[in-house]
């Protein structure tokens, strides 16, 4: 009855699986970004290399595209889309512009997050150029137009008429560089 | 019976200070966690009458709102990991050897251990009441980037959520080390109690859940000390990501919460119908479904976080289908009471209010987890109101009513049953006093972790309050029938009660030190008396 065998096979399997479970904890973080990246969760959007080569495929839909802008927390930023609205055909690159203002008196890096929705149309917006790519440093007081040169995916679902783009600054306390 | 009568010949143990600091005796372990969390229990209990004071009227009377909050957060973190579960981890340490004709735990050191952890713990967490920038406030759920702003205490939360799932991993990999080797010979695992069942079950949601919440917690610490992005938007971390993880560990957190309560129930309902419990294997078979059921259903906690329509969708069907097998598990234990010759004794008594309590606790979850709705409820005091039914009148209600019934057992005395029953009747009012008004302000829009609220809403705190406070006060009533318990009193007989069933009670009252070491012959009147 006292089986000290098959006590210490339940002991160490059990230990081994609690081992498991904490690496699982931690493998949730990268599964949740696939996830993610696949059902255009988090609206998140898609970072492409554009070639000028290529053959432009122009749909005759007209997309409209709203323009965002937030600032999280105490940044002492102000953060402006020039343009509202704009009316985009899928498959042509556009630009639009945001001015974005230091008020203090203080350089002070920040980065900005984007965000697309409806989600899923996250997964057709394409950004060839984009001042979310890496930090942004205001020195004190300073104003700065910022870019971001983007495509609808000509393949947008058809009942997506309209969509936001919406970019929240953050304020970075330790720099380093994302995508 | 005569090698059980021979145990009596040599109880000698170690005294004072070795036998508690040292000990590896299932029972004095399983006394000790049950001593800590009934003093946690009122450590916790004390925070709530400090909450209910506050809420007594609108406004801010006695605590400043960053307390307030402290309070709010500690109460839940103590009354989870310091008082329900300690307590069944003790009833599992006292009880499962007995009830398998075990001589002792698998791993008596390690079980000292996870005892001894628990006081460590507990001290780093309330000594953070004392810090510059108080204790905790930012919810027990650690939500970042809230939390994230906790002051000196962020660590010490930190470390004490580590020490505590630590404690309860051990206390976990013990129970099913003993129930897998050192069952009696003969007794296979569907004919164990359905206590040592609910107990395995809860063991494997402990190994496989408590991990993850280490993890995500680690990864707050490391985002707050060492510049990692896992919660940060600003280095491209997701806060939503925390909530996932914590409720891959929070669901299953509730039902390890709850299953032993169900096995509690399993085993005193049967004993006071006298009949057998109704559909042995479906209960056990229920409490699988519904402990592989809720590794999926964990987003239900998080519908306004702004999930996709078919996660929504997932989420919620998955969430009604636990609703069956709990159905099953309600249905069983109302068809053990029917036609049976039930008597009334306290631990029948908060058993039969376990049944029905609990289950309005269950139906308000339904509510809650059809996602429309909850955007109506999400974060009001109808939560608040539902996880305190199945939570206080479900566990905390099992707890007492596994704490009456195995008393005699322990300390070798029958309890004072008229104050019992008062205690059981006082607890029944207050409770209900003080949590059934709670739905009505949560459907009215009174929002949860605020000391202060609107006006309309002073009528149903009070009442609230009330019976809050005369819970707290009630429960006093049960340290003195415990205490009068031990002290003296009827002397109880090996089987204490007419209708028991089980192991435990062919030894004789109170339990001595050792207890079957030499396994029990299992006979076949035995052995239908198991279940």
């Amino acid at each position: 009855m006292d089986n000290k065998k098959g006590i210490k096979k339940t002991t160490a399997s059990l230990f081994l699986f609690t081992v498991f479970m904490f690496g699982f904890g931690y493998g949730l973080v990268p599964l949740y970004d696939v996830f993610c990246k696949i059902t255009g969760l988090n609206g998140k959007t898609i970072r492409v290399t554009e070639n000028i080569n290529r053959e432009v495929i122009v749909s005759d839909r007209l997309i409209k595209v709203q323009f965002d802008a937030n600032i999280n927390g105490d940044l002492p930023w102000t953060l402006k889309p020039n343009q509202r609205i704009m009316r985009v055909q899928p498959g042509k690159f556009y630009e639009a512009v945001y001015t974005v203002k230091n008020i203090k008196d203080k350089d002070i890096v920040g980065q900005a997050i984007p965000s697309v929705s409806p989600q899923i149309a996250s997964l057709y917006f394409k950004k060839a150029e984009c001042f979310c790519f890496v930090n942004q440093l205001l020195k004190a007081g300073e104003t700065k137009e910022m870019v971001v040169r983007f495509e609808v995916d000509k393949d947008l679902p058809e009942d997506v008429e309209e969509l936001t783009l919406s970019y929240t600054f953050f304020r970075v306390k330790k720099v380093a560089s994302i995508n | 019976m005569s090698t059980l009568a021979h145990d009596d010949h040599h109880d000698h143990k170690p005294t004072g200070f070795k036998r508690w600091f040292f000990s590896t005796n299932h029972k004095d372990i399983g006394t000790l966690y049950l001593i800590f969390a009934l003093t946690m229990f009122f450590v916790g209990g004390a925070m709530a009458m400090i909450i209910r004071a506050e809420l007594f009227q609108p406004g801010l009377q006695f605590v400043d709102p960053q307390f307030y909050n402290s309070m709010v957060t500690v109460h839940a973190l103590i009354m989870i990991f310091g008082a329900v579960m300690p307590a069944g981890v003790g009833l599992a340490n006292w009880m499962i050897p007995l009830m398998i004709g075990a001589p002792d735990m698998a791993l008596p050191r390690m079980n000292n251990m996870s005892f001894w952890i628990l006081p460590f713990a507990f001290a780093l967490l309330l000594s953070t009441l004392f810090m510059d920038g108080g204790a905790p406030a930012g919810g027990w759920t650690m939500y970042p980037p809230l939390v994230l702003q906790t002051g000196d205490a962020f660590p010490f939360l930190i470390f004490a959520v580590h020490f505590l799932g630590i404690s309860s991993i051990m206390g976990a990999i013990n129970i099913i080390a003993t129930v897998f080797n050192m069952r009696a010979p003969g007794m296979t695992l569907m004919q164990m109690p359905l206590f040592v069942w609910t107990w395995v079950i809860t063991s494997f949601l402990l190994i496989a859940s408590l991990p993850v919440l280490a993890g995500g917690v680690t990864m707050l610490l490391t985002d707050k000390y060492f510049g990692t992005s896992f919660f940060d938007a600003a280095g491209g971390g997701d806060p939503v990501l925390f909530q996932h993880i914590f409720w891959f560990f929070g669901h299953p957190e509730v039902y390890i919460l709850a299953l032993p309560a169900f096995g509690i129930v399993s085993q005193i309902i049967p004993a006071f119908a006298r009949k057998p419990l109704f559909g042995y294997a479906s209960m056990v078979y229920a409490t699988a479904s519904i402990a592989i059921l809720s590794f999926f259903v964990w987003a239900h906690h998080m519908f306004t976080v702004g999930l996709p329509i078919k996660g929504e969708l997932f989420f919620m069907y998955a969430t009604m289908l636990i609703a069956v097998p709990t159905g099953v598990k309600v249905f069983n234990w109302i068809a053990t009471m029917w036609k049976g010759s039930m008597t009334f004794e306290t631990p029948m008594l908060f058993s039969v209010a376990f049944v029905i309590l609990f289950t309005i606790g269950g139906f308000s979850g339904l509510m809650l987890g059809i996602t429309p709705v909850d955007f109506q409820y999400h974060d009001t005091y109808f939560v608040v109101a539902h996880f305190h039914y199945v939570l206080l009148t479900g566990a905390i209600f099992a707890l007492m009513a596994a704490a009456y019934y195995w008393l005699p057992k322990w300390t070798g005395n029958m309890y004072d049953e008229r104050l019992g029953k008062i205690h059981f009747w006082l607890s029944l009012i207050s409770s209900n006093v003080l949590f059934f008004p709670q739905h009505f302000l949560g459907l009215a829009g009174m929002p949860r972790r605020i000391p202060d609220y609107n006006i309309q809403f002073a009528d149903f705190n009070m009442i609230s309050s009330i019976g809050g406070f005369a819970y707290g006060i009630t429960q006093l009533l049960f340290v003195y029938i415990v205490i009068k318990c031990a002290m003296g009193g009827k002397r109880a007989r090996a089987r204490s009660w007419e209708g028991a069933k089980g192991l435990e009670w062919e030894v004789p009252s109170p339990a001595p030190f050792h207890t079957f070491e030499t396994p029990p012959k299992l006979t076949k009147k035995v052995l239908e008396g198991l279940y």
